[in-house]
């Protein structure tokens, strides 16, 4: 599985460190709920079989943090970015 | 019909023409009391159980592919109860003790081999480990031995004792651990049921679970819909898609996990070895293939094949630990998709949707768990309360903060 990094180009997925599901976004702790909001960003997940974005690292290249959009039954990449503006989308939606 | 040597005898003389199924080949009925969907060994066992233990025998096993298809015939067919933490210890111990009675109980030869289990370790802070694990274990009733480097020579001569960065300092044996023929006990356990009135029911994949006011009461199929009193999952690596046929969402990520197995050798390793510095277990099966594995992947995935970096890594280790291997050809390989809970722990317990009972989460150490997963879940599903043995395996101890994470790598699943 090679993976097209926006500034490195296609490299082999051994050289990134895979952190799972993007879609979880950090909860406020401030919030009513926030005990249970963790609970569920911290554990639960959805788990796709299909489509599935995901946060990988760099480690061993640029050292940034990408999401890559990977079908999780064929492993085949349909579309990577990079992490930090799907943060700040998910900063704003909060 | 019962299998002995008069039986094999009897067949032999008449040609092996007159072997009949091992199991009837069932139609899915209208209803069951009991329906568990997934029809690997943990789904099997819980059948079985189910009728043998609690005299429940109108129930049915649904599997989508064919019986054996799935992670039960795609591990790497070790044993053991090696297990350091209180929530797992008497658990796993019960299945080794369950294996230990496992072919008599079934009269079916799964080819339980006690050759032992053997971890070994190579820096003073892992002895301490080790120590630690094996006096857990001790306490807990189970057997472990530490051995020196004398007795380890003695045991496995081939190992690279004076390896320049890895050096082996010892080793922890559990004699009782050992290998299962792994299709076998699919086998084994699907015929012990389909005796007792368990319908086994291939090709019928789930596609809907029907849920009536917060219970389950039903699955649609490939077959058609199937009424259940109650709905046992038991689907390994999609559990969390099956799941969500209820609208649950699970604390697991499904991960592939490779295993390996060389051409045939002449006898040379006499038990389960697992290199300390690295993660590599490799047995001998009794055909003479060299049976290995390591780490999971690290990514979803639940295409049940896996890349080549695994593969050199495993390769890697096994080189570290045995230069012996170098010369030796791999024949095949192949991937299983791993339900890999938050906290490397596994999950027996009912759900939030009434009726619907959760069997999940065993990683890529549900092989060895067989027996006491069946044991455990059919006594859920019978007395809708969880089994002492399994009373740490609660849904509910990620967001209650009780997790059992035996390798202490916090909610990543990738790391157990």
């Amino acid at each position: 599985m090679r993976i097209p990094c926006p500034h490195c180009g296609p490299r082999g997925h051994e050289e990134f460190a895979y952190h799972g599901d993007a879609a979880p976004i950090r909860p406020d702790p401030a919030a009513a709920e926030a005990e249970r909001a963790f609970g569920e960003y911290v554990y639960l997940r959805d788990n796709p079989a299909g489509l599935h974005r995901e946060l990988w690292y760099h480690a061993l290249g640029c050292l940034t943090w990408l999401i890559v959009e990977r079908d999780t039954r064929t492993h085949a990449i349909r579309g990577v970015a990079e992490a930090r503006a799907n943060h700040a989308q998910g900063q704003a939606a909060q | 019909m019962r299998y002995s040597i008069f039986s094999l005898l009897g067949h032999a003389l008449a040609g092996n023409r007159r072997w009949t199924p091992a199991w009837r080949d069932a139609a899915p009925k209208a209803g069951y009391d009991i329906v568990i969907v997934g029809g690997g060994g943990h789904g099997l066992a819980t059948a079985y159980y189910l009728a043998r233990m609690h005299g429940i025998t109108n129930v049915a096993v649904i599997e989508k592919g064919w019986i054996g298809s799935g992670n039960v015939g795609r591990n790497t067919t070790i044993i053991r109860s090696n297990y350091l933490l209180p929530g797992n210890v008497p658990f796993y111990e019960w299945s080794l003790k369950l294996w230990e009675g496992l072919e008599q109980e079934l009269n079916y030869n799964a080819m339980v081999s006690q050759r032992g289990t053997l971890n070994l370790f190579h820096s003073d802070s892992q002895r301490d480990a080790f120590v630690r694990r094996g006096n857990s274990m001790r306490l807990h009733g189970v057997d472990a031995e530490l051995l020196d480097v004398p007795a380890l020579r003695r045991l496995v001569p081939f190992v690279d004792f004076d390896n320049a960065r890895f050096p082996i300092r010892g080793g922890l044996l559990q004699r009782r651990g050992g290998t299962v023929r792994h299709d076998a006990v699919a086998w084994g356990y699907a015929r012990a049921a389909d005796r007792l009135g368990v319908d086994v029911i291939q090709n019928c994949e789930v596609t809907g679970i029907r849920v009536e006011r917060g219970r389950a009461v039903g699955v649609e199929t490939s077959r058609g819909y199937i009424a259940a009193g109650k709905l046992g999952l038991a689907c390994a690596g999609n559990s969390s898609r099956v799941a969500s046929m209820a609208g649950l969402r699970l604390p697991i990520e499904s991960h592939v996990l490779q295993a390996f197995v060389s051409e045939a050798l002449k006898p040379v390793i006499p038990c389960v070895i697992t290199f300390g510095a690295g993660h590599f277990y490799v047995s001998q099966s009794d055909k003479g293939g060299l049976v290995f594995g390591g780490d999971i992947d690290g990514y979803n995935s639940y295409a049940q094949r896996g890349n080549l970096p695994t593969v050199e890594d495993v390769c890697e280790g096994g080189m570290a630990l045995m230069p012996s291997l170098g010369r030796v050809r791999l024949l095949r390989s192949w991937g299983g998709v791993m339900d890999m809970s938050m906290d490397g722990s596994p999950i027996i317990d009912r759900t939030p949707v009434d009726q619907l009972y959760l069997n999940a989460g065993w990683c890529y150490g549900g092989f060895k768990a067989t027996p006491a997963s069946g044991w455990c879940f059919a006594h859920l599903l019978a007395k809708d309360g969880p089994h002492p043995l399994a009373a740490a395996y609660r849904l509910d101890r990620f967001a209650a903060g009780r997790v059992v994470d035996e390798k202490g790598q916090g909610p990543h699943p990738n790391r157990h």
